[in-house]
């Protein structure tokens, strides 16, 4: 069975994201950039099986500029077998995304695509499910258990009323939640291996896909600071405050 | 083959399989850095407490080719440049160096003699294992008497047909308790009083005839055990001498110095780079006199120089390391960077502590410990007075 793993670079989480002064965007100029912890734990699921005999060959893709054949690498060190880069030096929105992941579908027809849940970048949480409804394959989103039991994946899905487990068809379409598992760290002799495996490069262009942006970003600003807070002497002084200051009772 | 051949064939060696690949380096260090920080930063105070490093944190390092960093590729280690074992021995620094001492000898003193001189059979025999982290290997060459003055080494190996019979006490044997192997230095010619007169054996540590003193209690770096190793009549196969020739090995374990002298180095700049992360985050959060004490000027001072002088030893240990990659001789380099670097992480540990007050006298803060562990690196791998003794005398030849 072929897994397919999309994974993107974004910037590290350890980082304290600033904002540009045109507030155009988050400023990316040297800040270190890490593969995306949601994909991160998609190659993990996706190397997890086949160590376990289930999975033959795992595949990872990412779409960008050449930096991120850094992340290809990391996931080829993580454990998976060889790697795509889709090279576009545009920032492609989620369905453009979608798209394309599409297009690797078609030509490798992997029995199940791994991706992360959502990008701690944009936060959008729509690849997968753009992806599932453009190949029509079933999807598990939020997966917190991945279970393959012959032509079929059960999915444990965190939603908010608790855990709702589903059992799809194979070929199928899962996004990863945080507690899926906790990934690997890459070891310094399977660093160096990936730097054997296969990594191939194809041009967007190539896949006769309309790429041209379908949204537009138009201003980011950062969170709110929040004032300090104050300790009150009493009830008395809450309630005045609340009504006076605050004005939220009346 | 003479000696320096043998030497400038390793030089070689690592030259070919230099990771010259900038993209795989940054690899390494992340993966390293984000083990350091998720694992064994928040394992330091039960290391400490319970002087053992978990068991499951040995096994993650052994699975992450610690052991292996420069063990040549062809012996399954990694085969790190100078360089990149600096880079490496800085980012490990961020943490307690108990944790580089477990891997500090497998990359060091404890495979080094075998790395440079080692027969092609004690090669294979003991490189994998030591790269794997299998076979722990420690290295003894300190005795009662014996210590800066190093070439006195007492302990004897006197020879018996095909075979070798040790006698002597060695001590502060870092990695002893757990090691598989120990590198011995050892006079096989009683007659030679000094260096020409001494050794090196490869012995397995269940040979017959060695006894292990109990660990010694130290000043820090709790979870890093030191201990005695005591050699009575210990027969050794004539075979273990490493590179297979009597005589030479106190010149086998000289030519591992530099090299251990710039990783301490390396491993006191990280240290130093913890440390006055740890202060400058006391300093913006601890407030005294209306404001943070960051803002008071005679704190800033404190950390300005920190930095200063921390940044100054990563410029010396990164210069010294690539001139080495070059094939550079870097003796007297190699000990300006132990000097300068070891005193310079005391001198910043020190500050650390005052910046953090009363606080910094207190175990709960990790400056209180790392205070202790950094005072080693003045005295192992050559005290400060003796690298100032080989810098000086190094001069006075250079001009004459
Ligand atoms: C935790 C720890 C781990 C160690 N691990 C190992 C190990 O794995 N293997 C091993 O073989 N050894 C090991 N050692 C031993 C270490 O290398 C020696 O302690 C060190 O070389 C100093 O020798 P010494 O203790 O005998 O001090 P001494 O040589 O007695 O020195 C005492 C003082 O005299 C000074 N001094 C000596 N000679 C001169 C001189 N000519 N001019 C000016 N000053 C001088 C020294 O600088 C020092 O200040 C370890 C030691 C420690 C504490």
């Amino acid at each position: 069975m072929k897994v397919l793993v999309p994974i993107k670079r974004v910037i590290d989480y350890n980082v304290k994201v600033r904002v540009k002064a045109d507030n155009s965007n988050v400023d990316l100029a040297n800040v270190k950039m890490a593969i995306n912890p949601f994909c991160e734990i998609a190659v993990e699921e996706a190397v997890r099986l086949k160590e376990a005999g289930i999975a033959t060959e795992v595949i990872a893709v990412s779409i960008g500029d050449k930096s991120c054949q850094e992340q290809l690498r990391t996931a080829l060190a993580l454990g998976a077998d060889r790697a795509i880069q889709i090279e576009t030096d545009e920032k492609l929105d989620a369905l453009n995304i979608a798209k394309l992941l599409q297009k690797i579908v078609e030509e490798e027809q992997p029995q199940l695509v791994i991706l992360g849940k959502q990008s701690i970048d944009s936060d959008n949480n729509q690849t997968g499910q753009m992806l599932a409804a453009l190949t029509g394959m079933p999807q598990g989103t939020f997966a917190s258990v991945v279970k393959v039991e012959g032509d079929k994946v059960n999915v444990t899905r965190e939603v908010d009323s608790g855990l709702q487990t589903v059992s799809l068809n194979l070929p199928a379409i899962v996004t990863t939640d945080l507690r899926l598992n906790e990934p690997r760290y890459a070891s310094l002799p399977n660093i160096m291996k990936a730097k054997r495996k296969p990594l191939v490069v194809k041009p967007a262009a190539d896949f006769g896909v309309d790429l041209s942006p379908r949204s537009k970003l138009i201003k980011v600003v950062p969170p709110a600071t929040r004032k300090a807070g104050i300790i009150v002497d009493g009830v008395d002084t809450l309630i005045e405050k609340l009504r006076n200051e605050a004005k939220v009772i009346s | 083959m003479t000696l320096m051949f043998h030497c400038a064939e390793y030089e070689d060696l690592l030259r070919v399989t230099m990771i010259r690949d900038q993209e795989m380096l940054n690899q390494f260090l992340d993966s390293i850095s984000k083990f350091v920080r998720e694992r064994l930063v928040p394992a330091e105070n039960e290391v400490a407490e319970s002087d053992a490093i978990p068991d499951d944190i040995v096994q993650e390092m052994k699975a992450m080719g610690l052991f292996g960093m420069t063990i040549p590729q062809e012996y399954d280690g990694l085969g790190l440049t100078m360089e990149e074992e600096a880079l490496v021995a800085i980012e490990l620094g961020r943490t307690s160096p108990a944790f580089r001492s477990l891997i500090g000898t497998n990359n060091g003193i404890g495979s080094a003699a075998i790395v440079f001189d080692g027969t092609e059979k004690q090669k294979q025999t003991y490189l994998p294992k030591y790269a794997s982290g299998e076979l722990i290997g420690a290295f003894c060459l300190t005795e009662p008497d014996v210590g800066s003055d190093a070439s006195a080494v007492k302990t004897t190996a006197i020879k018996q047909g095909d075979k070798y019979i040790l006698n002597g006490t060695k001590r502060y044997i870092t990695n002893a308790p757990r090691a598989g192997t120990f590198t011995v230095m050892a006079r096989t010619d009683p007659s030679i009083k000094g260096a020409k007169g001494i050794s090196a054996f490869i012995v397995d540590a269940s040979t017959p005839g060695i006894t292990l003193g109990p660990k010694d209690k130290k000043m820090g770096q709790q979870g890093s055990h030191t201990c005695d190793v005591i050699f009575e009549n210990c027969h050794v196969p004539a075979e273990n001498i490493i590179g297979g020739v009597a005589g030479k090995g106190f010149i086998t374990s000289m030519k591992v110095l530099d090299r251990g002298r710039l990783h301490i180095s390396a491993l006191s700049v990280g240290i130093a780079e913890r440390l006055i992360d740890d202060a400058l985050r006391y300093a913006i959060d601890r407030t005294q006199f209306g404001k943070p004490i960051a803002e008071h000027q005679m704190i800033q001072v404190m950390l300005a120089d920190s930095k200063a002088e921390a940044y100054a030893a990563k410029c010396m240990v990164l210069d010294a390391a690539r001139q080495k990659d070059l094939g550079k001789k870097i003796t007297t380099e190699a000990s300006c960077c132990k000097l300068f670097a070891t005193e310079m992480v005391g001198r910043v540990a020190d500050k650390a502590v005052q910046i953090h007050g009363g606080a910094g006298y207190i175990s709960e803060y990790a400056v209180e410990r790392l205070y202790r562990d950094v005072r080693l690196f003045r005295l192992y791998e050559g005290t400060t007075q003796i690298q100032q003794m080989i810098i000086a005398k190094n001069m006075i030849k250079d001009i004459q």
